[in-house]
């Protein structure tokens, strides 16, 4: 049996993931000083954390450091990936602090929670073995049942919490049971080591605990991102959370399990390449399909919505069963263009939003576009982004990603692919067609606009229109935090 | 010696045991156990490979699950009471205020 | 110039941003339009000076490239945002901002006093700098970005009345079926783009670089797949069968959309998009063929159901679909300069019919409007003796309707027998050529008649407006009438340019312009073209005096039905009471009439229109939309709400997957 070495320690790798550590803690404390009504400070003392924490990732960029004996790692598909976490982070926390002012559950653990959740998601992309991967998850998903369950007076989000903690504990079960037989079949849990001893053994896919591994693994992961047949606590839980954590969680995690998932196939395991990409592509055909279709026949927006997160889960798998350079670079462009397009939406959602998540049908948005003119073109902005209609980012990301499913010769899969966005445009029209050509039922009753919600809906705006029009840079950006 | 299949062939059987238990079962704390049955197995598993590789990353993994373990249970305890609070019942037969 | 092509699609953009941003603001009518109209202007003198600049040049040279900025680089894949400019581009420059300049003009007098006058214009500019992306696209994705976007702007402009249902009804469909075609057009460019990657390596979407390449394709297979999901993309923009229905749809925007959208430009991109890629579609016969029957069933069913409709605007919509047919079968038959000649021309009369009947429009409702009837102001039964009280737009109208019917000397005489001359001699279909000619015949032949009896409704005879009204109807102010002026005399002049060689008179101008486009397509075609006889001179002659008989026919019968028998009573009256009767009371001819013609022809029309477009084409776009509901409602079924329902979709799941590994 080895002797325990004593690790060797480089704090610099996770000093922001520290960072961030010790703004939430300290926030927990501060909350117990600060008014009720006051708590909205501490979201512009979190964002200020996570700008600290921006800040000291960029640098970093273009390096790639190992920490921790080689179990995790600073390179730049982490940092691109942290960048869409903590921006992510910052836009939810901007539109937090009115929302939990009108449904009346003004507490400030939210914002300690939101910055655990993402360290979570910090460690996952970062993990390379996999019980800092697992680690990662666990705190980003424990910190998640809270934030869906947050809302402790409203029933729904009691539920919405509950619903998520059952089914996530569950697929955790599969998760870790895949990595204890990856751990079986290859004697260790590093990534990096589990791919030298399967070249250097030749380890091939008719090894069945390997392939069981991988498969309960991917699971797990596909349970994270919402991907069919593991989606179905998607719709409930996101209509019954507090919405701007709807908006977090719909985009963060999502991100992360997706970090984690191309870490763990493409690092570790690309001699199974012919079956996990098989698996993937049953599964993104599945996904996109299913969200679409079930999103065809909402009349909650917020459902609409979280349908709608399934089927970009779908696309994004379509990108990464293709599992080439082009394809991976399509996944981070998405996820990043994702997280301002669909924060931005729900952004809108939460100002037409009355309390006790009143007014969220489609059929509320009646004259929407008249009433407000400014926001709703910003919503048609986001919805044409998600639609996949140019020149918003959503459609030169979905191109990104169907063409490196095409340079893979998974012809086919982008034939889907592209059916699927076609289907997707009614629903979002739908919406639109409220805004513009129905006359308005009854006032609306207006979370006050504040100027943080005008920054958010800004970023978002700026964040959908700029990598559309010139995505040249952030496409660079992506090619270079590629895994290969 | 007991040999490794038997270990495996146990955690495997626990860990059904658990699967089929959240399937069937209708009380959320029942659930929830039946979630940490299956935990259990794979920290069996993790133990028996550790043993038969010789290798200590598996027992360190399962001290990491356990902890994991604790924590969920006080998260999950505690969205239960507020559910309870609210409904009074934790039955998921009867969480489903959100659906299609 | 040539370098400051990127100014064109620029000062369109311009006149969106400020109109859109600070029209609300402006107020102003005179102001918004003002700035509107001039942006389009100045892209029209920056398209000419491109225009004389090309001419300068030496045939072959008349390729250029911008590049603005690098776009999307990925790997060995590249797409720049880049202008393309040749001769072909250059035509569709001058008619999109020559006629959309015109358009804009004709707007600030036809929209004056309405509601969100500065979203209009806005919408309008941002229309016209789509449509030049569309056209001046070097790759298919910019390409593609104006395609989507004129798209985008035409459903905008469809519900610009969004008060009324109809209209967002309307509006919905054009969407809806234009992304059917879009999804086609995507689907052609990964066919094409794979291809050509996968097997030569050569990661490209840019027209000049698949031209240089497309040597390499072959004659049919991969191709005719590539093609033909190019040419589902043409349909749907383009109003040919079976995505055609949205296009009668659209005419419940406001006319001056429709004579610019959905008449002269937008409509017309996917006969653009086949001609931009003549050397790829030339080398899937099958898929020329598909393209020719396609067009000349278009135009045939189109033009018949336009005799059954009494909305003059419907009249105009269905024979725009027809015409675009028309161009479609150029396609097809290999003629892609006579069919942009044809794009040409028709952008010229039918964007002057649309704005004419604007302008009747316009003062039927002023009139109505004073009188406080709610009579319908499109529906021609309620017009007719027009051309005294709109002198200037009765003239302009004629024109374009001599124009259209293909009278000699105007300028749909020379595109359409050019057309059809081309149906009926190409070398590319066989036997199936004179099928393809006849039908055209016979669509030429409706289409004379048609237009005919709109003129003759519209502008004749006795006047069936409410009497009290009648002194309210007067001529559209010069705003609205300069532009019928100038479009009417480009109907009247434009096919000079192109005037068959046969005739002598001029060299044929406009097919050497763009010979250098097409001459690629040509020698590929020649490939599998029939050596086929050499069609004499008289031949041509025969088939073209022809065509002008079959004109003249269309008109003596509408002339018959709707003139001669309400102007010959008078004559009659005294000399034969008997006669008279039987005259007078039109009843009688109207009758035979109706029994010989009128009723089978109308019959037929309203079969089609009834028949085909409503139950099959709409029961088929409905079905589909209302099968994929149902599986949406059963899909949604499995969302129960219970959590073990959805712990048992993970563990049924999971079995299966691994159940799927181990006993593969």
């Amino acid at each position: 049996m080895d002797t325990i070495a004593i690790p060797a320690i480089n704090l610099a790798v996770i000093a922001p993931e520290v960072v961030l550590s010790v703004v939430a803690m300290a926030l927990l404390l501060i909350n117990v000083f600060v008014k009720s009504e006051q708590k909205g400070y501490l979201g512009y003392l979190s964002i200020a954390g996570i700008l600290g924490t921006l800040l000291m990732l960029i640098p970093a960029w273009g390096s790639s450091v190992e920490g921790f004996s080689g179990t995790i790692i600073q390179d730049n598909f982490a940092i691109f990936f942290k960048v869409i976490f903590l921006i992510s982070a910052a836009m939810s926390i901007l539109i937090t602090d009115k929302y939990l002012e009108r449904e009346g559950c003004n507490q400030g653990e939210i914002y300690p929670l939101i910055l655990f959740a993402t360290v979570g998601m910090m460690l996952m992309a970062s993990g390379t073995d996999l019980m800092t991967i697992f680690l990662g998850l666990e705190v980003l998903s424990v910190s998640l049942y809270v934030l869906a369950g947050f809302n402790r007076n409203n029933i729904k989000s009691n539920e919405a919490g509950l619903k998520y903690f059952l089914l996530g504990a569950f697929s955790t079960g599969f998760l870790l049971y895949g990595m204890a037989l990856t751990y079986g079949a290859t004697g260790t849990t590093k990534i990096a080591k589990i791919a030298s001893y399967i070249a250097m053994n030749g380890v091939s896919s008719s090894n069945l605990m390997l392939v069981a591994g991988m498969i309960l693994m991917s699971t797990g992961f596909a349970f994270k991102v919402a991907a069919a047949p593991f989606h179905m606590w998607t719709p409930d839980v996101y209509e019954g959370a507090p919405t701007p954590m709807t908006a977090f969680m719909s985009v963060g995690p999502k991100a992360a399990g997706f970090a984690a998932f191309a870490r763990v196939l493409l690092v570790a395991l690309p001699a199974l390449k012919p079956e996990w990409s098989s698996l993937l592509w049953v599964l993104a055909v599945l996904t996109m399909t299913v969200g679409n279709i079930t999103a065809l026949y909402q009349q909650n927006i917020k459902r609409m919505l979280a349908y709608s997160s399934i089927a970009h889960a779908g696309y994004i798998l379509v990108g990464f069963t293709a599992g080439n350079a082009v394809g991976t670079a399509g996944i981070l462009f998405y996820m990043l263009s994702y997280a301002f397009m669909n924060i931005g939406a729900f952004a809108i959602i939460i100002l037409v939003g009355k309390k006790g998540e009143e007014n969220s049908n489609v059929s509320d948005y009646a004259g929407f576009g008249y009433r407000h003119p400014v926001l709703g073109i910003a919503f048609c902005i986001f919805l044409f982004s998600l639609a996949g209609i140019p020149p918003a980012a959503g459609f030169i990301g979905k191109f990104y990603l169907f063409s490196g499913a095409i340079q893979a010769g998974y012809i086919w899969l982008a034939v889907i692919g592209v059916l699927n966005s076609a289907a997707s445009v009614y629903y979002y029209l739908r919406v639109m067609v409220f805004m513009y050509f129905k006359e308005p039922t009854e006032d609306f009753e207006w979370v006050k606009l504040t100027p943080a919600f005008v920054l958010c809906l800004l970023i978002a705006v700026i964040g959908v229109l700029v990598p559309g029009v010139l995505p040249g840079l952030f496409l660079e950006l992506a090619q270079k935090a590629v895994l290969m | 010696m007991v040999s490794l299949n038997f270990y495996l062939v146990l955690s495997a059987i626990l860990f059904a045991i658990g699967t089929i238990g959240v399937l069937t079962r209708r009380n959320a704390i029942v659930i929830f156990m039946c979630v940490e049955l299956m935990l259990n197995a794979v920290n069996l598993t993790f133990i028996a490979f550790s043993k038969y590789l010789g290798n200590l990353d598996g027992q360190i993994f399962v001290f990491f699950v356990m902890t994991v373990a604790a924590a969920e249970a006080a998260v999950g305890l505690a969205l239960m009471i507020a559910y309870f609070k609210n409904r009074e019942s934790i039955d998921v037969e009867d969480m489903n205020l959100m659906k299609w | 110039m040539l370098d400051n092509v990127w100014l064109i699609p620029l000062f369109p953009l311009i006149g969106f941003l400020i109109n859109g941003l600070f029209g609300k603001k402006i107020k102003n009518e005179a102001v918004i339009g003002g700035i509107g109209t001039l942006m389009i202007f100045l892209s029209f003198l920056v398209s000419c000076g491109i225009l004389m600049q090309l001419v300068g040049m030496p045939p072959e040279q008349r390729v250029f490239e911008k590049v603005m900025f690098p776009w999307i680089h990925a790997g060995s894949f590249k797409a720049d945002m880049a202008f393309l400019v040749d001769p072909l581009s250059a035509v569709m420059l001058m008619v999109v901002t020559g006629v959309g300049s015109l358009i804009h003009l004709y707007s600030i007098g036809y929209m004056h006093g309405e509601e969100g006058f500065y979203r209009f214009f806005a919408y309008l500019n941002l229309f016209c700098m789509s449509m030049l992306l569309l056209v001046l696209g070097a790759n298919m994705l910019v390409m593609f970005i104006g395609w989507e976007g004129v798209g985008l702007c035409s459903y905008l402009l469809i519900g610009y009345y969004f008060e009324k249902k109809s209209a967002g009804d309307a509006a919905k469909k054009a969407f809806v079926m234009n992304r059917v075609g879009d999804f086609g057009f995507l689907l052609g460019l990964f066919v094409l783009f794979w291809w050509f990657g996968s097997n030569h390596n050569i990661w490209t979407i840019n027209f000049v670089e698949i031209k240089a390449a497309s040597h390499l394709l072959p004659y049919g297979g991969v191709v005719t797949l590539a093609t033909l999901c190019f040419f589902v993309g043409a349909t749907g923009k383009s109003a040919q069968i079976p995505l055609f229905t949205w296009l009668p749809d659209a005419m419940e925007g406001p006319t001056p959309v429709s004579a610019l959208i959905h008449a002269a430009t937008m409509v017309t991109a996917g006969v653009y998009m086949i001609a931009r890629m003549s050397f790829v579609f030339i080398k899937a016969p099958e898929t020329m063929m598909v393209v020719a029957v396609v067009g000349a069933l278009t135009a045939i069913f189109a033009a018949t159901i336009g005799t059954a409709q009494n909305d003059i605007k419907r009249v105009l919509a269905y024979s725009t679909v027809s015409q675009l047919g028309f161009m479609f079968l150029a396609m097809g038959v290999g003629a892609f300069g006579a069919g942009i000649f044809h794009l040409m021309t028709h952008a010229f009369f039918k964007a002057c019919l649309f704005l004419g009947s604007g302008s009747v429009i316009h003062a039927m409702h002023h009139a109505l409007h004073k009188g406080h009837l709610h009579d319908d102001a499109q529906d021609m039964r309620n017009m007719g003796g027009l051309r005294k009280a709109l002198p200037i737009t009765f003239i302009t109208f004629l024109v374009s309707t001599i124009a259209i019917a293909g009278i000699p000397g105007f300028s749909g005489f020379f595109s359409k027998d050019e057309i059809l001359w081309q149906a009926f001699a190409n070398p590319y279909h066989g036997s199936l050529n004179i099928l393809l000619w006849g039908i055209g015949c016979i669509a030429a032949c409706f289409t004379a008649f048609y237009m005919f009896r709109l003129v003759f409704m519209t502008f004749f005879g006795e006047c069936r407006i409410n009497p009290k009204v009648k002194e309210y109807l007067h001529e559209s102010p010069l705003v609205i009438t300069i532009p019928l002026m100038v479009l009417g005399f480009l109907a009247f002049v434009g096919g000079f340019i192109g005037m068959p060689k046969l005739l002598g008179m001029l060299p044929n101008y406009f097919e050497h312009w763009l010979d250098p486009v097409f001459e690629l397509a040509n020698e590929y075609g020649k490939q599998y073209a029939h050596s086929g006889a050499h069609h004499s001179h008289a031949l041509e002659f025969g088939l073209m005096a022809f065509s002008v008989v079959v004109a003249l026919i269309g008109i003596s019968i509408a002339y018959t039905m709707y003139m001669a028998n309400k102007s010959l009573p008078e004559k009659f009256t005294s000399a034969f009471p008997g006669l008279y009767k039987v005259v007078y009371n039109k009843w009688y001819v109207d009758e035979i009439y109706d029994f010989l013609f009128v009723n089978p022809c109308k019959s037929f029309g309203n079969l089609l229109w009834k028949g085909f477009d409503v139950v099959i084409v709409d029961g088929v776009v409905n079905g589909t939309a209302k099968l994929v509901m149902a599986f949406s409602a059963g899909l949604k079924g499995l969302q129960s709400g219970y959590v073990h329902n959805y712990a048992m979709g993970m563990a049924i799941g999971v079995v299966t997957i691994i159940a799927v590994y181990v006993f593969r």
